[in-house]
């Protein structure tokens, strides 16, 4: 089974995020469980959210303490909270950040880094002061990870973002290209 | 058939629509979910035609439906927690009047303090009032039991509340199957009443019966509910025939050969499962059984599954307060005198959402596993020390020095 534990802030799409991850996964075949960390958002607040992916049907029904992966939507939530609590040793870590993944000293992880607030402000999502950057950090995540394909993310932003999907799906497609992936790559197992 | 990734509130409103309920009645704000929400706008497209009620408490809500009931329309709402308790005189009347409304409930712990996470207590509170009651462990089991739910109660004339964890369903994306509309017509005609209010032939409904009736009338609900027994497990298997999942009373998972049973409802028994397969591959003698229905309470059912077992251990996200967890409680009038009956442990964990995760499942199974027989009534796991020691959980002391700060 693959864990995957996104942060972001309230407002910033992260429960959005997990729905639309399990369902490009679900397109591709897979067994999922998307929810989010049950708390009272606020806008700016810290958000939890989670995805499970599996061959077969999914039975554990609780949080996500020890995620192979993170998705972090807001670069400052580093300082906020543990984010990498619980991570699996060479877990992917992907970032939304202007900043390169070896910036980032987090510990024995595979850091991957995407300016996804620019692409999100390129493509009209959301404002400077709060950029919606959840469908940019999907696309990344979709090369970053190479567990899903981009074309599956591409078709299930086109069916579950209500208001602008085509926004959407450019900046996923901007971010699978700009994507700063680890160097060297290595061969570590994330699933 | 088409697979879809639905959260556990939208697998209510798919199985409602499906059902093709006529009238909905539902207070719209909190505690509600968005199972009246997608309901709202099913009516809105035109993809149900239903005449959406919007009322001002969920006292209303349900006095709408039992009025809806009456005239013989297929009638549902939908609440949650503290929604629930303002029905609880309403919910009496229908069962009463044997209407048989639908209702879900998400499960909400009860304030004070304020809450909106999982437990159970909110409905098991409504166990006497005559409602058939199901506790669901998927989506899945959440959309097929909707759609039982209509032909179970419109059978037997009995109000049926379908039940879902808060967030471990009502917020959780996952895939359903999502039958055919003619598959569901073929499964569930529409409702045809006994009796029902009608213009053309009024008669009263209602009235003042005095004690040469009253206990009939009660004998006769009651009589209703050992029927429930049957029609569940009947509607249950025609359904497994026809969409290829059938459900029952109770549903046994590893228990034929087991030294312990765990005795567990709603989404707890989904993650017990997971702990359960693990160790029976390392060998141990572990097995599990699903509350499903508790009102009418299978008692033969658990007979037959539990007398025999060494250990039986019920888990409840809920709490009688002064008595013990509810199912406990339940199980053990179902087995008290009965030969071969197993010792009893029972466990309160997670209520007010606190998370049951495998390891909370691991130590149960490790406490029921070093003793023979329970040392005490009720164990409470993973309680915080100060706690233990009768203070209050977490620093209160700290929180309201921040809140004068």
């Amino acid at each position: 089974m693959l864990e995957i534990r996104i942060h972001g802030r309230g407002g910033q799409g992260a429960v959005i995020a997990s729905k639309v991850l399990a369902g490009a996964f679900f397109r591709e075949g897979k067994w999922v469980q998307a929810f989010p960390a049950f708390g009272v958002e606020r806008r700016g607040a810290p958000v939890t959210a989670f995805v499970r992916v599996d061959e077969e049907p999914i039975l554990v029904r609780c949080q996500i303490y020890e995620p192979d992966q993170l998705l972090v939507l807001d670069p400052t939530l580093i300082e906020a909270v543990d984010v990498t609590q619980g991570l699996k040793p060479g877990g992917l870590v992907l970032i939304n950040s202007e900043r390169p993944p070896e910036a980032f000293s987090l510990g024995d992880y595979r850091i991957a880094t995407v300016d996804a607030g620019a692409i999100a402000l390129k493509h009209g999502l959301g404002t400077r002061e709060q950029p919606i950057v959840n469908t940019a950090i999907l696309g990344a995540y979709a090369r970053a990870s190479g567990l899903v394909s981009l074309d599956a993310v591409l078709e299930e932003i086109a069916e579950s973002v209500p208001l602008g999907a085509e926004a959407n799906r450019a900046a996923a497609r901007e971010a699978y290209e700009r994507v700063r992936l680890p160097a060297p790559a290595p061969a570590a197992k994330n699933a | 058939m088409a697979k879809k990734v639905l959260m556990g509130n939208h697998a209510v409103s798919y199985g409602a629509r499906l059902s093709r309920v006529e009238v909905i009645a539902a207070y719209p704000i909190t505690p509600q979910t968005q199972v009246v929400e997608e309901l709202a706008e099913m009516c809105a497209w035109g993809d149900l035609n239903a005449k959406f009620i919007k009322v001002e408490s969920e006292h209303s809500a349900m006095a709408a439906c039992i009025g809806a009931s009456a005239t013989g329309a297929r009638a549902f709402t939908a609440t949650s927690s503290q929604g629930l308790l303002l029905m609880h005189e309403m919910l009496h009347w229908a069962a009463g009047a044997r209407l048989p409304i639908v209702m879900a409930n998400i499960n909400r712990a009860l304030a004070p303090p304020w809450s909106i996470w999982s437990e159970q207590t909110d409905s098991l509170a409504q166990r006497d009032t005559g409602w058939l009651q199901f506790y669901c462990e998927s989506n899945q089991e959440v959309l097929d039991t909707t759609i039982q739910a209509f032909k179970i109660s419109e059978r037997v004339l009995l109000p049926a509340m379908i039940i879902l964890d808060a967030f471990f369903l009502s917020h959780t994306y996952e895939p359903v199957e999502v039958p055919a509309q003619e598959a569901v017509d073929e499964f569930l005609p529409p409702y045809k009443p006994p009796l029902k209010l009608d213009v053309d032939d009024p008669h009263a409904f209602g009235a003042l019966v005095g004690p040469d009736g009253y206990y009939e009338f009660r004998y006769n609900i009651q009589k209703a509910f050992e029927e429930a027994q049957r029609a569940i497990i009947e509607v249950g298997e025609e359904f497994g025939e026809r969409f290829g999942r059938a459900y029952g009373l109770v549903e046994p998972f590893y228990v034929d050969d087991a030294e312990v049973v765990l005795v567990t409802s709603s989404t707890i028994t989904s993650t017990a499962r997971a702990v359960i397969k693990e160790r029976r591959a390392r060998g141990e003698r572990v097995g599990l059984l699903k509350i499903r229905v508790f009102r009418p309470f299978p008692f033969e059912a658990v007979r037959e599954m539990l007398l025999g077992v060494p250990k039986v251990a019920v888990i409840d996200r809920n709490l009688s307060l002064g008595h013990h967890g509810i199912f406990h409680a339940e199980l053990k009038s179902a087995l008290y005198g009965q030969r071969n009956a197993p010792a009893v442990f029972g466990f309160v964990a997670g209520l007010g959402g606190r998370d049951v995760t495998p390891r909370t499942i691991h130590q149960i199974l490790d406490i029921v596993g070093s003793q023979e027989e329970p040392d005490r009534d009720v164990y409470w796991i993973g309680l915080k020390a100060k706690a233990e020691e009768g203070q209050p959980a977490g620093n209160g002391r700290k929180q309201r020095q921040r809140v004068k700060a």
